[in-house]
């Protein structure tokens, strides 16, 4: 026998289609707000992840590679593609007044016919003076890249031991990178001698754009920090008004489109999300309250058997208390379903950078979530307790005799 | 328990198109004794404030003057809580109209005024209640199954599962037929005789048998016969 009976849970379990209809209510809530701010905060990480990933405030690259638009589709779009200008220009820069740190990169992609494993961007970096790409591979491996030793981007189908082949050179995978999410995630970083040695190669087998290219006698781009006392825009502009045949570009500006784009996602999402919780809210307001009034008899009958105020408010609150914990549940869950196995698909939908927060985020905005979804059925519920509380018993008792 | 009402009165607005709101007394000032071991029967017309007093006396209702004494302690000076659980260890009401609860079954509704204070239930007693007024084959029935004396019956059942020291009945016998309004009499005519004071609002006229007092309520105006 029954010996203490839950009224919250058996007045739940008594209208199941209503407390069903409830629970997806705040289910949906919850998935929206968890699955919209998950995809919020990936695409700030996202773009945050990319500005620390491109490492410097200005790029010089030559000036036929800005006219193609090649730049930005190999720098963020994750395409693949290649340009030279001589090593002359690199010490012209470098003389240049403000100039702080610089490093030069060499690029090459590797093509999809027989000569290579996987088309993919290679990216060749000077270990005596990098400090972009460094800093950011010694995450990953401690010592500094051999000759024929690659670090692979965190999408490539590669591991580390493995064998990748670039125009008959076969090289060591000697790392592979946490993920940016970035087109980062999808190049290879070689040190200078072993681009140049595949550099060669692709020219021998006249593979490359560039016939008769000696790698020793160029650079694809250079990374330039200000020297201190000296602004960004400065250096910028006594580049292109004193070194011809480059262009020094802004890394912020280049990425500024991301940048508008991320905000407009957010906003796009941060105005579904308002609307969803506007509309949720609103309906489950109604619901508790009509819930609440139809039952009001039940509640006169309470306090005739001897339930006080404070009982009937609390019976109340346990209901959407209940319903909060169980949606939220669900809908957290769902969200965390939906959005971390299919963050790939989502990536590539949007089109930006878009970075999954660490897991103690995570878990930090589940939980937020969650506390949302219960206190938001709490307050939908208050104005009905409160206003069960107040009823006058003898007169809901007198009405509707059924 | 003795349960004595002291001057008790209950002033109520009304609104009138015609002539604006105005108050009226639905009870008329009045003292008024319930006796431990005695069966009060109370009889007036429709709206003549029978309710209205009874709802005074359980605690529901706070009359606009006067005092309800529960063995000489004022009801009404009890903070909501206490008036409540009072109301839940020493009153068997049974109010007038359906009062079942839809999510529970017929013995769950029986055994309510134990589970809202987490006690163990009398499971000897409900049974027997439930033989008395014939519902025991109806324990796991949902009130929406069942008819109007039915329900009535399983109301009386709730109110009296306590052993109640005072019971309050507001019409406790309206859709039933003569054979359990009978065995609803004997019932509450049993409490009294084991110390209860029991009120009962009825207009059956076979209740003055079992009635150790009568009253009349007439206008809001109460008099013994
Ligand atoms: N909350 C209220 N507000 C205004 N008037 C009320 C209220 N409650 C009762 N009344 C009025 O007080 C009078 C007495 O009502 P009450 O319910 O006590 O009558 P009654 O004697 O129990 O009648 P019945 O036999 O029909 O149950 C009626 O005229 C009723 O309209
Ligand atoms: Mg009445």
């Amino acid at each position: 026998m029954a010996k203490k009976i839950s009224l919250p849970l058996r007045n739940l379990t008594g209208k199941p289609v209503r407390t069903a209809v409830l629970i997806s209510l705040t289910a949906l809530l919850t998935l929206t707000v968890l699955a919209g701010s998950i995809i919020v905060s990936s695409l700030r990480q996202g773009l945050h992840s990319l500005e620390a990933r491109l490492g410097a405030d200005i790029m010089v690259v030559p000036y036929e590679a800005t006219t193609k638009s090649r730049l930005e589709n190999i720098v963020l779009q994750g395409n693949t593609g290649y340009f030279y200008m001589e090593n002359a220009l690199y010490d012209k820069v470098a003389a240049r007044e403000g100039v702080g740190q610089i490093s030069a990169q060499l690029y090459l992609a590797s093509a999809s016919a027989g000569c290579c494993s996987v088309p993919v961007q290679i990216i060749g970096f000077d270990p005596e003076t990098d400090f972009t790409i460094t800093p950011w591979i010694k995450k990953s491996y401690g010592k500094p890249l051999a000759d024929l030793d690659i670090v692979v981007g965190n999408d490539l189908n590669a591991f580390v031991g493995d064998t990748l082949t670039f125009y008959g050179v076969d090289c060591r995978v000697a790392a592979k990178l946490d993920k940016t999410g970035t087109s980062f995630d999808t190049a290879v970083f070689t040190n200078q001698n072993t681009i140049k040695a595949l550099i060669r190669s692709s020219v021998d087998r006249k593979m490359n754009d560039f016939q008769k290219l000696d790698p020793d006698k160029v650079v694809s781009c250079i990374l330039i920090n200000p020297a201190d006392g000296y602004s960004v825009e400065e250096v910028v502009n006594d580049i292109n008004i004193h070194v011809k045949k480059v262009k020094a570009i802004r890394t912020k500006e280049m990425i500024s489109g991301i940048s508008e784009s991320l905000s407009g996602v957010s906003d796009i999402t941060v105005i579904l999300i308002a609307a969803v919780w506007l509309l949720g809210i609103v309906i489950l307001l109604l619901a508790f309250t009509m819930s609440v009034n139809e039952r009001k008899r039940e509640f006169a009958v309470l306090r005739v058997i001897g339930s006080s105020r404070g009982m009937l408010a609390s019976v109340v609150l346990r209901e959407a208390l209940t319903i909060g914990v169980i949606g939220g549940i669900a809908g957290a869950a769902l969200a965390l379903l939906i959005v971390l196995p299919f963050n790939s698909l989502i990536e590539t939908q949007l089109g930006l950078p878009f970075l999954l927060p660490a897991a103690g985020t995570l878990i930090a905005l589940t939980v937020a979530a969650l506390l949302i979804a219960v206190l938001v059925s709490a307050l939908a519920s208050a104005l009905s307790a409160y206003r069960i509380s107040r009823l006058d018993p003898a007169v809901i008792l007198r009405g509707d005799q059924t | 328990m003795k349960l004595l009402a002291e001057q008790v009165s209950k002033e109520f607005l009304r609104e009138n198109r015609a002539k604006g709101t105005n108050s009226f007394f639905a009870v008329q000032e009045t003292d008024f004794a319930l006796e431990e071991g005695t069966l009060t029967v109370l009889m007036g017309r429709s709206g003549s404030g029978k309710s209205t007093l009874l709802n005074m006396l359980g605690g529901l209702s706070i009359p606009s003057s006067g005092r309800v004494l529960l063995d000489g302690n004022d009801l009404y000076a009890l903070p909501d809580r206490e008036r409540s659980h009072q109301r839940n260890r020493h009153f068997g009401m049974i109010p007038q109209g359906q009062t079942a609860l839809q999510s529970l079954t017929v013995l769950e509704n029986i055994l309510l005024p134990y589970s809202l204070y987490g006690e163990e239930p009398d499971a000897d007693r409900a049974e027997e209640l439930m033989q008395l007024l014939d519902i025991g084959s109806l324990r796991d029935a949902k009130p929406a199954e069942l008819s109007g004396g039915e329900l009535r019956r399983t109301a009386i059942a709730r109110a009296l599962i306590r052993r109640p020291a005072v019971i309050l009945a507001d019409e406790p016998t309206g859709d039933l037929d003569d054979e359990n309004t009978a065995a609803v009499f004997r019932l509450l005519k049993n409490a009294a005789g084991a110390g209860a004071s029991v009120l009962v609002v009825t207009h059956e006229n076979d209740a003055m048998q079992y009635a150790d007092r009568l009253y009349r309520m007439h206008a809001g105006v109460l008099t013994a016969e």
